[in-house]
């Protein structure tokens, strides 16, 4: 059944009466991350605690008619989307204390009770310790990580109940679509889309009100709106995040769109792998159309709007829009040329705007706050706010959001908390790059630190926004091998269709091999350099074109690195095995025979108590006598 | 409108309603490479050899670009270069290079840039894993490890023949052209056509080679070889000798086939116009009757395959006439043993073919008989070609050599049938005459010429409108087939070819590159039929003598045995009937019980279990024969019985019994009823029997395609597959 068109302000009403008979909310994050790590036990453990303890609670917002009830003041637990700190999870929040606790499991709750609920105290060993300084840290004001960030559209989902449309409304939520129905003109809401210098979050930066425009005004008619969550560059999870924890912000974002283009249909592709997203994508749609905020009649303007929630079926490419669409018409994901654009041809050849997750999630902020208010914050020609991922080797790894213009310096070392060995200790000076963009992105370097990041100052470095992957890596990483790594993905991920890139990619791959295993000339890195070329210029889609930029960009800033291994058969960081050789310090080695045992094809040779010797000729640089050595004394480069 | 031009490489060009840019450049005189661009496919983008460089966009395909006035191109910049010779290297890398011995060696596209660009070195890696060849066919070889994935074959067999045997599989470095789940081409919709090896740019999907079979037989002393050539060959074998396309070279062609050793010579078109006096027969009957109209041709084998698997309610329509290639090896090893003076067994017809289809039509079952094919051996016009070569035959030397008769006559009607829309001309030619009784005002029919894919005219017959249809590919006969069956369209006579512009474009047909090759072919037909004395087939005088010394009547007995043939539904898996019980009298009863899908789910299985037990109770076992079968296509109606010929649908076992009894009993009282119980079978040994039987069954059926419920009857059979 759809029900009649929503009157969101008594929904807020509602909201807001509920909200004030909860003295207490325990938000427990049940992002992916923290669910993993076990944050539906620890919530359903609060929910039992706080009973056993005598204490009304409640898992879920009760409006009028719906249970409502204010007869005692109730504590409640609810999940939410992804916090960010997923380094931290199960993430904790008690508001209104303000308390954020880390690492919480289940047989933590009872003290957390005890001591916050009841004695108004914090655990103290449960927040966060800053760790250079050691301080304990309250709640997300207080720690570097959050307080550094700017989170706008992230704000709402660590604290939301993702799954609870009226809470959204309560928030504020489907106003700005309202808005865009009932008081603005499709050429007002594009206009003011445009003013607002937005720019798609996806990867191309293309200005979202420009695009659409481009399909508003193609001929009226059948349209369609997509929102493409199909991410799925290694080590990305902006888009996740935002589906899992506040999915109905992408869907007024995809209202707003619609209203401007005239589209009446829509899809919400989204990754097969993120079972979570699906489900509360789904969830939030079958609500919307419940409260009739989607449907027939939209506001009581008689315009309609129906969603389609589509599962991926794990194709990289099918991020590529051209490749989403005919997976969607159910074709196999392949990209096709454009021209046509989406906006004149797109699903089944109808005009199409298509947007990314973060890019819809932002359009009701805009539209309830103005085009000024969006321009506020960022750069000139990139405003706003960027979400990224962060991980690697710095301190501090998860989910983190910032102006455009923000240094990488302040993400690395202020937000991040600093670059860290393969053990997780932090390392002064130990910085090296960091790869930005996902496989189709560049690295940036120690030059870099202080470049603001935004759309255009990356590309004039050689690298790309992209989705907002940030893989920090210390000086222990060869970049050789981070090329191939990233390689090695493209070409497992190409669909296959356009020469250069299923062919280009293969052999670029093959060529890095020779460079990491020793078999490499002049030749080779010329070669390497000629391809990646090619296959920039003159691959078909966006997957292609920017497959060589990781090789393109090492070789721009790191080319010494590239030559140690070609001339002087050489891995300056150790990595590359089949470069290095294994030697044993004369000065520290005691004669123990210990690797000598180790060694399985007798290598290894030397008195007892006398300093031992490898022979290279017949080293397999396996790595046995490395790792049987108590004394530091073999050593590998 | 206001005159556009594109400047390319400094010269102003002028559009003129080019579909993309390189149509453009193409016109303007640069020969711009491609591998994945055919003008009748849809532009795919993917070989990246078309790049060129505009103004202001860099770098983009021509393919896919329209152009657009005051464009300023570049054709061949230094990046350019590089480029494409970089990705004729990639492909090189990655590609099969045994070379001498692939069929595609000489007309092969990669081949062919690879020496325009000057490639001397593969810098890459070899990459390329060895992928296992398909050989399951009569017609075709597919050796992935020539393809390079350009996806002609996978268009053509989708948008040109709407077929879709074959597509992309997996992903990356991995990706193939494959049929469905890996399978083999002869265990899918293929219908063997050849489009795809006809669009192939190298080896990787080629016809398969009957040569060595025919040197053998030529080499045989023992043997007479006859060929058979069908009309289309004449006008293209030339350019495989550097002859322009649409050359008549039939004399040449005769003369070569001689050299070669051939003992006699004849010509298709001979029986294209027995099939017009058979098959316009039987349209007139059927035209006056009005009975299973409206008539679609025959004698395009891969047409007749694609219906028997997709359009089983319209086999019916389709004419009874064998193809003229089968008609013709029917005729030849009926007359010529004696008129030869030589064993049947060791006359081997051959016949020279425009068609890889006619490879498989040749080799069916129905079409032998005494365990020896009609047509013994099908050469495409390709291996005539590469014989006559190999043979060190200068083809352009030869003598024109005259045909053997009466075989070698025919009218111009007879070799029309190479172009799409000349077996229509040819039965208006024959059907005009016959029923007013006078020369039509002029013989040649431009209604039914052309190359729309779908050609209507109506033509006055007797004082009716006879409404014609010319189709070639099979999506546009998919597209009238629908017509015909919501009743939209009321034609009364159908052509269906499978190749674009009929036989001329098929497979066999020598290698071209050049899009007007089709259109000068189809001039040649016409042309041929002009060089001709006689034009319609009721004016070939050996045809009548054939009627009177050997056929009789037209339609007549002796011409349906020798002329005409049956369709079998392959939506439904006819070879899978089990026998459960079979009795040993001479006379008996056939009890067919359907546990397909549908009627399975409806209680076949008990009905056909208490059959069988009903005739062991009632000793009946050797009078009835009880056999379970898949899909009798009464889907709606099930559970289907068939007793003694009888359909029983939402069959019970009263209504079964009810039959059953009626037929035993007429049938008992017509035998001697044996004396004794000797030759019965116990029931309890009856049904063992059976259960053995059911096991047997089940082994062949797990074995096989698929259920019947994949193929579900015109109604659906309900089952999830």
């Amino acid at each position: 059944m759809i029900a009649e068109t929503c009157d969101l302000e008594s929904v807020a009403q509602c909201y807001d009466k509920a909200a004030k008979a909860c003295t207490r909310r325990i938000i427990i994050c049940a992002g992916t991350g923290c669910v993993a790590n076990g944050s539906l036990r620890v919530h359903s453990a609060f929910v039992r605690a706080i009973r056993e303890r005598g204490l009304a609670v409640d898992t879920v917002l009760r409006a009028e008619g719906e249970g409502f009830d204010d007869a005692e003041a109730k504590t409640l637990v609810t999940k939410s989307g992804c916090q960010g700190f997923c380094q931290m999870g199960p993430l904790v929040s008690v508001e209104p204390d303000g308390i954020l606790y880390c690492r919480v499991k289940p047989e933590d709750v009872a003290e957390i009770v005890e001591q916050t609920l009841i004695l108004q105290e914090p655990v103290e060993r449960l927040l966060y310790t800053d760790q250079t300084t050691g301080r304990h840290c309250h709640g997300t004001n207080d720690i570097d990580f959050y307080a550094r960030q700017r989170r706008t559209v992230l704000k709402e989902c660590g604290t939301l109940d993702p799954e609870n449309i009226r809470e959204y409304i309560g928030h504020g939520g489907y106003k700005a679509a309202q808005k865009a129905y009932t008081e603005m003109t499709d050429e007002q809401v594009c206009r003011e889309l445009i003013d607002s210098g937005l720019r798609g979050r996806g990867g191309g930066g293309f200005p979202t009100g420009k695009k659409w425009d481009l399909t508003r005004i193609q001929p009226k008619g059948k349209k369609y709106i997509i929102c493409n969550g199909d991410e799925g560059d290694p080590g990305a999870f902006m888009d996740r995040s935002v589906m899992e924890g506040n999915p109905h912000s992408v869907l007024e974002g995809m209202m707003i769109a619609a209203r401007a283009v005239g589209a009446d249909e829509g899809y919400i592709y989204v990754r097969a792998e993120y079972p979570l997203a699906v489900e509360r994508v789904r969830k939030a749609v079958d609500d919307a159309l419940a409260m009739g905020i989607l449907g027939d009649d939209l506001f009581g303007t008689g315009e309609s709007l129906y969603l389609h929630v589509m599962e991926g079926a794990g194709a990289f490419v099918c991020g590529e829009e051209t490749a989403l669409m005919s997976s969607i018409e159910g074709k196999r994901g392949m990209p096709s040329p454009k021209p046509p654009f989406p906006a004149q041809s797109g699903l089944w050849g109808k005009p199409t705007v298509i947007n990314n997750v973060e890019t819809l999630a932002s359009v009701p902020l805009i539209l309830r706050n103005g085009a000024a208010w969006f321009r506020s914050v960022g750069t000139q020609t990139s405003p706003g706010t960027k979400t990224f991922a962060l991980t690697g080797h710095v301190v501090n790894t998860g989910l983190i959001e910032v102006p455009f213009g923000t240094t990488l310096r302040e993400i690395i070392y202020n937000i991040g908390g600093g670059i860290t060995d393969q053990e997780g200790v932090v390392l002064e000076d130990g910085f090296k790059a960091v790869q930005i963009g996902g496989p189709s992105g560049g690295c940036l370097t120690k030059d870099h630190l202080d470049l603001p990041l935004d759309f255009d100052s990356l590309r004039s470095v050689g690298a790309m926004v992209g989705s907002g992957g940030l893989v920090a890596m210390n000086n222990k990483t060869c970049m050789v091998k981070i090329a191939r790594f990233f390689m090695q993905f493209t070409q497992n991920e190409s669909c296959g269709k356009c020469v250069p890139c299923r062919e280009g990619t293969k052999q670029m791959l093959a060529l890095l091999d020779d460079i990491i295993e020793g078999r490499a000339t002049k030749e080779t890195l010329d070669l390497l350099e000629r391809l990646a070329r090619t296959v920039q210029r003159a691959s078909l889609c966006g997957l292609g074109k920017t497959a060589p930029s990781p090789v393109l960009s090492t070789l721009r800033h790191f080319r010494e690195e590239y030559e140690a291994h070609v001339f002087e058969k050489r891995c300056p960081t150790g990595n590359c095995k089949d470069l290095a050789d294994f030697r044993i310090l004369a000065g520290t080695c005691m004669g123990c025979g210990k690797c000598l045992a180790a060694c399985p094809v007798g290598a290894i040779s030397g008195e007892a108590r006398q300093p031992h010797t490898i022979d290279t000729g017949k080293c397999i640089k396996c790595g046995a006598c490395l790792a049987t050595c108590t004394w530091n004394a073999v050593v590998r480069g | 409108m206001e005159e556009q031009f594109v400047n390319i490489d400094g010269k102003p060009v002028l559009i003129e309603g080019e579909k993309n840019l390189l149509e453009l450049i193409r016109k303007a005189g640069v020969d711009i490479p491609t591998f994945c661009y055919h003008s009748e496919l849809s532009a795919y983008g993917a070989c990246r050899l078309c790049i060129v460089d505009i103004e202001g966009m860099g770098i983009v395909t021509s393919c896919s670009t329209l152009p657009r006035g005051g464009m300023v191109v570049k054709t061949y910049t230094p990046e350019i270069r590089e480029t494409r010779k970089m990705t004729v290297e990639l492909l090189l890398a990655d590609h099969d290079m045994r070379c001498p011995t692939c069929g595609k060696n000489g007309t092969c596209q990669l081949q062919a840039l690879a020496r325009r660009m000057g490639i001397r070195d593969i810098r890459f890696k070899p990459t390329r894993k060895p992928l296992p060849v398909d050989n399951s066919t009569f017609s075709l070889v597919r050796d992935p490890n020539r393809c390079v994935l350009c996806g002609d074959c996978v268009r053509v067999c989708a948008e040109i023949q709407g077929i879709g045997a074959i597509d992309f599989a997996n992903r990356g470095a991995q990706v193939t052209v494959t049929p469905a789940f890996g399978k083999n081409l002869d265990e899918v919709d293929c219908v063997y056509c050849g489009q795809c090896a006809r669009v192939c740019p190298t080896g990787a999907i080629t016809p398969k080679s009957e040569v060595e079979a025919v040197w053998n037989d030529i080499h045989d002393a023992k043997k007479t070889v006859v060929a058979q050539i069908a009309p289309a060959v004449r006008v293209a074998v030339g350019e495989a000798f550097g002859l322009e396309p649409g050359t008549v070279a039939t004399g040449k062609l005769v003369a070569a086939l001689r050299a070669i050793g051939f003992d006699k010579v004849y010509d298709t078109s001979f029986t294209a116009d027995l099939t017009i006096f058979e098959e316009a027969g039987e349209f007139l009957q059927r035209f006056a009757s009005g009975e299973d109209m409206p008539q679609f041709t025959s004698c395009c084998p891969a047409w007749v395959k694609f219906a028997e698997q997709n359009c089983p309610d319209l086999l019916e329509n389709l004419s009874s006439c064998k193809s003229p290639q089968q008609m013709f090896g029917a005729l030849a090893k009926d007359v010529l043993p004696s008129d030869l003076n030589v064993e049947r067994e060791q006359l081997s017809v051959v016949s020279i073919m425009p068609c890889t289809a006619k490879k498989y039509e040749a080799k069916l079952g129905k079409f032998e008989r005494k365990g020896m094919p009609d047509v013994d051996h099908v050469l495409t016009t390709q291996e005539l070609a590469r014989m006559i070569v190999e043979a060190g035959i200068d083809f352009n030397l030869l003598e024109p050599d005259s045909l053997d008769m009466p075989f070698g006559f025919k009218t111009g009607a007879g070799v029309l049938f190479g172009a799409s829309g000349g077996v229509s001309e040819a039965v208006l030619r024959y059907a005009v005459e016959t029923v007013e009784g006078r020369k039509p005002a002029s013989i040649d029919f431009h209604a039914v010429r052309g190359a729309a894919g779908i050609r209507e005219a109506t033509v006055e017959l007797g004082g009716k409108p006879l409404r014609l249809a010319v189709v070639h590919g099979l999506a546009n006969a998919k597209a009238v087939v629908e017509k015909v069956r919501s009743g939209e369209s009321n034609y009364d006579f159908i052509e269906v070819m499978a190749c674009p512009g009929g036989c001329i474009n098929g497979a066999g047909q020598p290698v071209y590159s050049d899009s007007k090759v089709r259109d000068k072919r189809t001039a040649g037909i016409y042309a041929a039929d002009k060089q001709l004395d006689v034009h319609c087939s009721q004016e070939n005088p050996y045809i009548h003598r054939t009627y009177a010394e050997v056929l009789g009547e037209v339609g007549g007995d002796t011409a349906h045995r020798l002329l005409h043939t049956g369709y079998q539904n392959r939506r439904r898996l006819n070879h899978a009937e089990m026998a459960l019980h079979q009795g040993e009298h001479t006379d008996r009863v056939n009890v067919t019980v359907c546990v397909g899908t549908s009627c399975h789910v409806k209680g076949a299985q008990k009905l056909l279990s208490k059959l069988i037990r009903y005739v062991g109770d009632k000793n009946w076992g050797q009078y009835v024969d009880i056999k379970a079968t898949f899909c009798m296509e009464a889907c709606d109606r099930g559970p289907t019985v068939n007793v003694a010929g009888i359909e029983i649908n939402h069959c019970t076992m009263d209504k079964a019994t009810e039959v059953l009894d009626a037929e035993v009993g007429k049938l008992l009282a017509t035998v001697e009823v044996r004396a004794g119980k000797a030759g019965y079978v116990t029931l309890q040994d009856f049904e063992k029997q059976t259960a053995a039987g059911i096991l047997r069954f089940l082994e062949t059926l797990s074995q096989d395609k698929g259920c019947a419920g994949c193929q579900p009857g015109p109604n659906g059979c309900g089952c999830e597959h």
